[in-house]
């Protein structure tokens, strides 16, 4: 990611000349601002960025920013960035998803992007529903959702985007709120630093078909219910009324009247286990709501090491002559 | 020892036997050796689908076909003349297609009472004589040869027993006169650090050679002279390796480096395996999680400017249809391989068909127009995909390349081709906006239809791409009813256009006649021997083969109207018969037979001349 020299630009210059066409009072116009006031802080020329997207409300994204941009097909953005970033390796590459175009059609090339710790930096917006189809419930959906493709409400156990990530064998997992702008600018700022494949999760509101879904972590409340992770800090919330300590594997709230910062878990982002309990807070309604770093580590991405296997095998071979391919093995010559 | 040598014109040798009897490996020496000695040859390996089908069952039963000659041949044969027989169950399957008086060559040891039960023999055919009036039979224990003849060395039983396939090569490489020295060159290299193994096939291979000469129950010695081919620096070669060698071609001629998504798949992989070796030339290659992402990741790289590929057999085709769609719409170059082989569903996995025809030409929602061109031979797979490749960057558009099972395993005797001789590609990617200052990615070569192709990294030049319809010129997602219409009128008349690149279509026999045999992919060997066999016999018929099927050439509409009749042999229920008719309203007839092996040319030649009466 060196760049010899830095441009200077500005918001301005990733705004696309596109009108922007999403419902009023969208999330994903918040998301869209705040990532072209970010974009520009990476230093990057413009050309050197792609952003791909699959199907959904939030795969317009790349017609609105002045990038180079893939509107692609259904679920298949991560596999698409994969071979963009392979063929140059220089690039910057962002992909643009949602809940059911990342998870439920795509879910496969979600998790080998990850797995692979392919270089590109993987946005879902997370609105629990299905917007651009109208309102069906997404894979995200809690239990019991009322749509119109379950009017007696859904059965199916939603999945929770940071745990499957891990999974995956992610090395960066991270949380954040459309609403949330300036945490948004820094967690966006975070993904694209980190060497490696990174998955942000944007909990997304949609006012159309799932309004208020993520208020409890947004609205008055939101202070008792979330808990903004920091890497070497202990795990404090409700204005450091509340603290979260764990007993045994269990994690518990403790109220910080009769308990000392000592007492609490301290978040630190290369650990694998206590990422894997951070992430799972989310199906706890005990426990708050982990925003922020949950897991970021170094891995040798899949990218770099094509790169070294080529180089490698060209200086160990020489560069190959088709010529000389095309005669090799048994030959004969008839005259 | 009065053997006597007889100089034959042609042989067909099929070796049969379990899957673990190493069948392949002896079928490919023998051909290997055949292509040295300066034959034109023909081969068809035919391997069930399970890795080890129980040992001794029908099921497991793999055979490789060749026939070789000392003309110019284009099939690896009807009828074998000699069929080696590993075991009962290779007997039982394959004892039927043997040509009356056939000479068999047994392995007598595999003969037990459970191999014989499993292969469904009430007696044995070794001694009941029921095979003896109609073949030669020739039972030897090779198993006991190879054991007595491997007593020295230090080597299990089991491993022993495991050379009795070079026994039997051996044997046939004495019957046809043909020398053991590449075979002893290439053990060496292949179990490298494996001397024991490398001695006792070595040993067994010689065994088996001087048990033939020896023995006396062979009287005769073949010989099968050089054939006569155009002069040039030969090999051999199956398609499947042409096909990666005709993509490295345009690889280096288009200075792009390949980029390949692709997803493991029979009788495809052998494509991936090849290029994957091929790190040194700069060849990227992508074991993706699925087929789809097989091809979107080489989407993603053709946006990026990689010459991209993606190799699959039909059901993979099946599942790539979106993204195909996408590919054409977005105006990206890509080359998309079908090794197609038996349908529907996993149909046959292992054997050969072209029934994949209507896929390619239609399996896709919208109008979705591509090129489809078809290998006729395996080693015309190099220059189909060679053409794939220039097309496909030429026109900015995903190319079809159908091949199949039969072409991509099959092997023949190849004319290396000199790279300064290929049609040259030329690839201009877009570096300067191209109206008054501004780009527009959809601005169209009036020539060619082809829209530029400006690649990330290229300053000035940021634009986007998508699957939603695109505005003329601009590229700017459209709902305008007009526009879309003039976009689809676009997107076909610029893959018609590819018809300029059609070279006149040769005829072989008279341009008018009593009968045109018209083929396409891998039926063109079949054709052309029954149209020699037709020819000399004083038929007025004629052959056609069609390359490219999408678009057709311009001149083929003209030529299928000048015979009284047209015979289309195809491996599916008639698919390019249909277009055919279709589009030039002709009656013409098919011969479609669907048993996941090549059509033979006595079949057609029997076909030809019932139409004629």
């Amino acid at each position: 990611m060196s760049e010899t020299q830095t441009p200077v630009l500005t918001k301005k210059d990733y705004e696309s000349d596109q009108a922007v066409r999403w419902c009023p009072g969208c999330g994903d116009y918040a998301i869209l601002s705040q990532t072209q006031k970010t974009v520009p802080s990476f230093g990057r020329k413009k050309e050197d960025i792609v952003f791909v997207s699959g199907i959904g409300c939030s795969s317009r994204f790349p017609y609105y920013m002045n990038t180079y941009g893939f509107h692609s097909i259904h679920g298949r953005a991560p596999a698409i960035a994969s071979g963009v970033k392979i063929s140059n390796p220089d690039l910057a590459v962002f992909v643009v998803t949602g809940d059911g175009d990342g998870l439920s059609i795509g879910g496969n090339h979600f998790m080998h992007a990850l797995r692979r710790n392919m270089d590109i930096n993987i946005m879902m917006f997370n609105n629990r529903i299905y917007g651009l189809t109208k309102g069906q419930y997404s894979p995200t959906s809690e239990v019991g959702k009322v749509t119109k493709a379950t009017p007696y409400g859904s059965i199916d156990i939603p999945l929770n985007p940071p745990s499957l990530a891990l999974g995956a064998q992610s090395t960066f997992v991270a949380r954040t709120i459309d609403r949330w702008q300036k945490h948004l600018s820094a967690m966006m700022e975070r993904s694209y630093q980190h060497d490696g494949g990174s998955f942000l999760e944007i909990y997304q509101n949609c006012n159309i078909f799932n309004d208020g879904a993520f208020e409890e972590y947004t609205g008055k409340e939101k202070l008792d219910n979330v808990i903004e992770l920091e890497n070497g800090k202990p795990m404090l919330f409700a204005r450091e009324t509340k603290g979260i300590k764990l007993e045994g594997s269990k994690a518990i709230v403790v109220n910080m009247d009769d308990h000392s910062a000592e007492d609490l878990l301290v978040h630190d982002e290369t650990d694998l286990d206590m990422a894997h309990i951070i992430a799972n807070w989310t199906s706890n309604p005990q426990l708050p709501e982990p925003i922020g770093v949950i897991y970021c580590v170094d891995r040798p991405t899949y990218n770099q090491d094509m790169v070294d296997q080529i180089n490698s095998a060209k200086e160990k071979k020489g560069k190959g002559s088709v010529q000389g391919l095309l005669n090799a093995g048994d030959t004969w010559v008839v005259d | 020892m009065g053997k006597t040598f007889k100089t034959i014109d042609e042989a067909v040798i099929r070796f049969a036997g379990d899957s673990g009897d190493g069948m392949q490996l002896t079928g490919g020496r023998f051909t290997d050796t055949t292509a040295i000695v300066g034959n034109d040859l023909s081969t068809l390996p035919d391997f069930p689908a399970e890795i080890r089908a129980p040992a001794g069952s029908l099921a497991g039963v793999s055979a490789f076909q060749i026939k070789f000659s000392s003309k110019d041949i284009h099939t690896p044969g009807d009828k074998p003349d000699v069929l080696v027989a590993m075991n009962p169950a290779a007997l039982k399957v394959h004892q039927k297609e043997l040509i009356p008086g056939g000479t068999m060559i047994v392995n007598l040891d595999a003969f037990t009472k459970k191999n014989l039960a499993f292969a469904g023999y009430d007696s044995n055919p070794m001694e009941d004589g029921s095979l003896d009036d109609y073949f030669t039979v020739i039972p030897i224990e090779m198993n006991k040869m190879v054991t007595a003849a491997c007593a020295d060395l230090d080597l299990s039983p089991k491993l022993v027993g495991r050379t009795k396939n070079f026994f039997a090569l051996g044997v046939l490489f004495y019957m046809y006169d043909r020398p053991m020295e590449a075979t002893e060159l290439w053990l060496k290299k292949k179990f490298a650090g494996k001397d024991a193994i490398i001695k006792a096939n070595s040993i067994a291979m010689k065994t088996g050679y001087n048990y033939a000469h020896t023995t006396e129950l062979f009287t005769t010695r073949f010989k099968v002279e050089k054939a006569s081919l155009p002069p040039g620096k030969y090999r051999n070669i199956n398609g499947n390796y042409a096909t990666s060698l005709g993509l490295l071609a345009a690889s280096e001629k288009s200075k792009l480096n390949i980029f390949l998504g692709s997803y493991p798949i029979t009788p495809a992989s052998d494509i991936l395996h090849t290029l994957s070796s091929w790190k040194h030339f700069g060849v990227q290659t992508f074991q993706a999680e699925d087929e789809i992402a097989g091809v979107t990741s080489a989407i993603g790289a053709a946006y990026t400017g990689s010459l991209s590929v993606t190799t699959t057999s039909g059901p993979g085709i099946a599942l790539k249809g979106e993204a195909l769609g996408l590919a054409i719409i977005t105006e990206l170059p890509l080359v998309v391989i079908n090794v197609q082989r038996g349908g529907p569903s996993t149909g046959l996995p292992t054997k050969t068909e072209q029934s994949d025809l209507n896929q390619a030409l239609y399996g896709r929602n919208g109008e979705a127009p591509m090129p489809v061109i078809a290998a006729a031979t395996p080693g015309d797979c190099f220059y189909a995909a060679y053409e794939a490749c220039r097309i496909a960057v030429k026109y900015m558009t995903p190319v079809m390349l159908l091949t199949d099972g039969y072409l991509a395993n099959g092997s023949e005797p190849w004319m290396i081709p000199n790279m300064d001789e290929l049609e040259p590609i030329d690839v201009k990617f877009a570096k300067k906006p191209n109206a008054d200052g501004d780009y527009l990615p959809y601005l169209r070569d009036k020539k060619t239809l082809s829209r530029p192709w400006a690649i990330p990294g290229t300053k000035g030049l940021e634009h986007r791409v998508g699957g939603i319809e695109k505005a003329e010129n601009t590229g700017h997602v459209s709902y305008d009813p007009e526009n879309h219409h003039r976009m689809t009128l676009l997107r076909q008349e610029k893959v018609d256009k590819v018809q300029n690149e059609i070279a006149p279509t040769e005829v072989y026999g008279e341009k008018s006649g009593d009968l045109l045999i018209l083929s396409w992919g891998g039926t063109f060997g079949a054709s052309r021997s029954a149209a020699e066999t037709l020819q000399e016999e004083g038929f007025k018929v004629s052959h056609i083969h069609v390359r490219w099927i999408s678009p057709l050439p311009k001149d083929l509409g003209k030529l299928v109207k000048s015979y009284a009749n047209v015979l289309v042999p195809e491996i599916n229920l008639g698919q390019f018969l249909r277009l055919i008719r279709a589009e030039y309203l002709v009656d013409a007839k098919g011969l479609n037979l669907v048993r996941g092996r090549p059509i033979g040319a006595a079949t057609i030649v029997e076909k030809v001349k019932e139409t004629l009466g």
